[in-house]
């Protein structure tokens, strides 16, 4: 099997001094698929999502993440951003008087040498193609960083970043949460626009309507802290008929074991 | 950011050693004067200063009435602290010719020229703040501004020139706006100023271009005590920058200047300064601009470096119809106190002013915002919002707030508001994640947070303010 491929080994984790909410998880994407990530509330989705990336309010117990087969369990979040991975946040801050033409621009060069700095022309070309990509206005770009955003238009700008930074892998937490129909197609015709063999991506979600949009190529789903069952697509419409509690009962679980990892 | 190297990373880290990263702009040159004053302020240096400017009678009359208005009054009770500045150590005059200390680009110590360099500051401004900067006067750009004005009737010149070639506008303004019985400080740069600009703009003269000091680079335009004076006659319209936001090289370790400004009927001028002390000086500044009937004057202040700043540009609203406005930007890192702020006062109808206070307060650094708006009795219809926030990016920093309202008149409208945030972890990961390392996602949030600031600037000093802010910021990871 080839190295190119987002791996995450027998992952345990907790909150910083706190409870453990990770208990083991083991996932792979392999490079030019897309993966959904399921599971009820509570299931560690999101904290998963977030310590992949590198969130410091999050501790790493056992286990490993690797890019392409290296370990990026140590690096800091900058660097496993320039190692090529991008998390889509599902609430993403504002940073005031950053405009996001600005703040794109600082954050390709920081992934350039000193003096390979992206050209002017360049930057803006790319950009004016993920603002299209995503059915947006060009003014978008001079705004601060989701400074008024609407919660449509920040899942927008999660995936904009996307589009310019052009990652090797990228997990979207979330990012139909909120959406209307129109939005969210919107948002998903941008993740398509990423897709290629040199791409990965892991989408997190609760609904099986944005994987009628971003078909994936497999749906893992977690429940307490693990993934519990992976299948082809069709899997995500079962769940959306069925619910979770086949799942889990299938595995010994209950739904109280959730329940307890989210209190 | 991405084009600043971290400084260990530097082929001549080895030069910079012992160079600490917040401290990096405490150089200083050995001391190789050919003349000093003595120490100490006294009637004695008083008058030799005056004799060697070869100043007019009554300029040195008005020095030793200065200097006996400052003995009568002490140092303020209130503010920052300042007992450790003796003015016993302190050299009150220095020749210019001596003060530069150095003649030669070659002799500026390497770390210097390699902290001018980091800032991305053109070569020859480098040389001007260095005191060598003998070339640039004589640059093209310079001359045929200086023509263009001169037909116009401006007078752009050093403090000294000025008295000398235009002995009667200098006495009709000088010391009318900040009289040595102002207060303890300009009493004292009454007594032995030296340096600053003098600048004239007739009535109706509009000048595009900025009027900037570091034009002015023959040694006597910056100083300790400089004094500094601007007159726009009515329906002038001019900004006028001073400093940059390079390290100034100084070992003085106080400077107290005097600025003042007349902005006459319907004029509008605009006064810029971005000033970054090495971190052993006191900088005690009185900043004070008079305003005629539908005048408008505009600060942008903005304070880094020093030990101790104690500034407060002060606009007095005595026409019907005048504007104000002060931008001010604070920060203040380990062991520096930055009291800064704005004086706002309404003494005649229909006057407005708007004060916008950003101060941030790094390690132990401490910002403090004083202000004070004040309406009078009969300045009817005054409006007036100040607006001060306070970004703290450590846990030992510090911040306060002194503003001070004095409403006098019933149909005043005054506004103030005031925040204080902290370096917010969330939004750290958030710009880390995106691939930037720490130090450039806490500039980048410093920078966003100056930004209404900063892009009142011009283009060039802004671009500057953000480099050094990111200088600041490297070395703040532990």
């Amino acid at each position: 099997m080839s190295d190119n491929r987002l791996e995450i080994r027998n992952l345990h984790a907790r909150i910083a001094g706190g409870e453990t909410i990770l208990k083991g998880v083991d996932l792979i994407v392999p490079s030019g698929e897309v993966h959904a990530l399921m599971g009820p509330n509570g299931s560690g989705k999101s904290t998963l999502a977030k310590l992949m990336a590198g969130d410091p309010s999050y501790e790493v117990l056992d286990g490993d993440i690797l890019i392409d087969g290296e370990s990026v369990l140590e690096l800091e979040p900058d660097e496993r951003a320039r190692a090529g991975l991008y998390l889509a946040f599902q609430y993403p801050v504002e940073v005031p008087g950053v405009s996001i033409a600005n703040f794109l621009r600082l954050a390709l060069n920081a992934r350039r040498e000193e003096g390979d700095e992206v050209g002017v022309m360049e930057f803006y070309a790319k950009l004016q193609r993920a603002v299209k990509a995503l059915d947006w206005d060009e003014s978008i770009i001079e705004r601060n960083l989701h400074e008024g955003f609407s919660g449509g238009e920040k899942k927008r700008s999660e995936v904009l970043q996307l589009l310019v930074l052009e990652p090797r892998y990228a997990i979207l937490d979330e990012s139909d949460s909120g959406l209307d129909v129109d939005a969210l197609k919107v948002v998903a015709n941008g993740v398509n626009a990423a897709r290629g063999p040199n791409f990965g991506a892991l989408v997190i979600t609760h609904y099986q309507r944005l994987l009628n949009y971003i078909v994936p190529d497999m749906v893992h789903v977690m429940s307490s802290g693990r993934v519990i069952e992976s299948g082809p697509k069709e899997l995500a419409m079962d769940l959306d008929a069925k619910g979770y509690d086949w799942i889990r009962e299938k595995h010994g679980i209950t739904a109280s074991g959730d329940a307890v990892a989210h209190a | 950011m991405s084009d600043l190297r971290p400084i260990n990373d530097h082929p001549d880290a080895a030069k910079l050693e012992g160079l600490d990263h917040t401290r990096q702009y405490d150089f200083q040159l050995a001391e190789n004067y050919s003349y000093k004053s003595e120490r100490g302020l006294n009637k004695r240096v008083i008058e030799k200063l005056s004799y060697m400017k070869n100043e007019p009678e009554w300029m040195l009359k008005f020095r030793l009435r200065a200097f006996e208005i400052a003995e009568k009054k002490g140092r303020p009770k209130w503010g920052p602290d300042l007992s450790h500045l003796n003015f016993d150590e302190i050299f009150f005059y220095i020749r210019p010719q001596d003060r530069k200390g150095t003649n030669s680009w070659d002799d500026v110590p390497e770390e210097v020229r390699e902290t001018y360099k980091r800032l991305g500051i053109p070569e020859a401004e480098q040389k001007m703040l260095a005191g060598v900067g003998a070339q640039y006067e004589s640059e093209m750009v310079y001359h045929s501004l200086k023509e263009e004005w001169e037909k116009q009737g401006v007078i752009f010149l050093d403090t000294e020139t000025g008295l000398q070639e235009h002995p009667e506008i200098f006495k009709e303004h000088f010391a009318t706006v900040v009289p040595p019985e102002d207060n303890y400080f300009a009493a004292v740069n009454s007594a032995v100023w030296s340096g600053g600009s003098f600048v004239y703009v007739p009535a109706g003269v509009e000048i595009s271009v900025p009027l900037q000091a570091y034009f002015l680079i023959n040694a006597q335009s910056m100083g300790q005590f400089e004094r500094t004076l601007i007159i726009g006659e009515p329906g002038s319209k001019f900004h006028y920058i001073e400093g940059c936001t390079a390290p100034t090289y100084n070992s003085d370790s106080f400077h107290s200047g005097v600025i003042e400004i007349i902005v006459k009927d319907r004029a509008n001028v605009r006064y810029s300064t971005i000033q970054n002390w090495s971190h052993n000086v006191y900088n005690l500044v009185t900043q004070r601009a008079i305003v005629g009937e539908r005048a408008s004057m505009g600060w942008l202040d903005g304070n880094l470096g020093s030990k101790v700043t104690m500034k407060y540009p002060s606009t007095y609203l005595l026409g019907e119809g005048a504007h104000g406005e002060v931008l001010s930007i604070a920060f203040a890192t380990d062991g520096q106190h930055q009291d800064a702020g704005a004086k706002v006062i309404h003494a005649a109808p229909n006057t407005t002013s708007s004060v916008v206070s950003k101060s941030i307060s790094k390690g132990t650094g401490r910002s403090s915002y004083r202000g004070l708006v004040q309406i009078h009795e009969g300045a009817t219809n005054a409006r007036s919002n100040v607006e001060c926030d306070a970004l703290l990016l450590d846990e030992h920093a510090m911040t306060d707030t002194y503003p001070y309202i004095e409403i006098n008149e019933k149909t005043a409208h005054v506004g103030h508001e005031a925040t204080v945030s902290k370096l917010n972890d969330e939004q750290i990961f958030y710009l880390m994640s995106r691939g930037l390392p720490e130090d450039a996602a806490m500039a980048l949030i410093v920078r966003g947070f100056l930004d209404p600031v900063a892009k009142e600037l011009p283009l060039e000093y802004a671009v500057e303010l953000n480099r050094l802010i990111e200088l600041e910021m490297e070395g703040s990871v532990g």
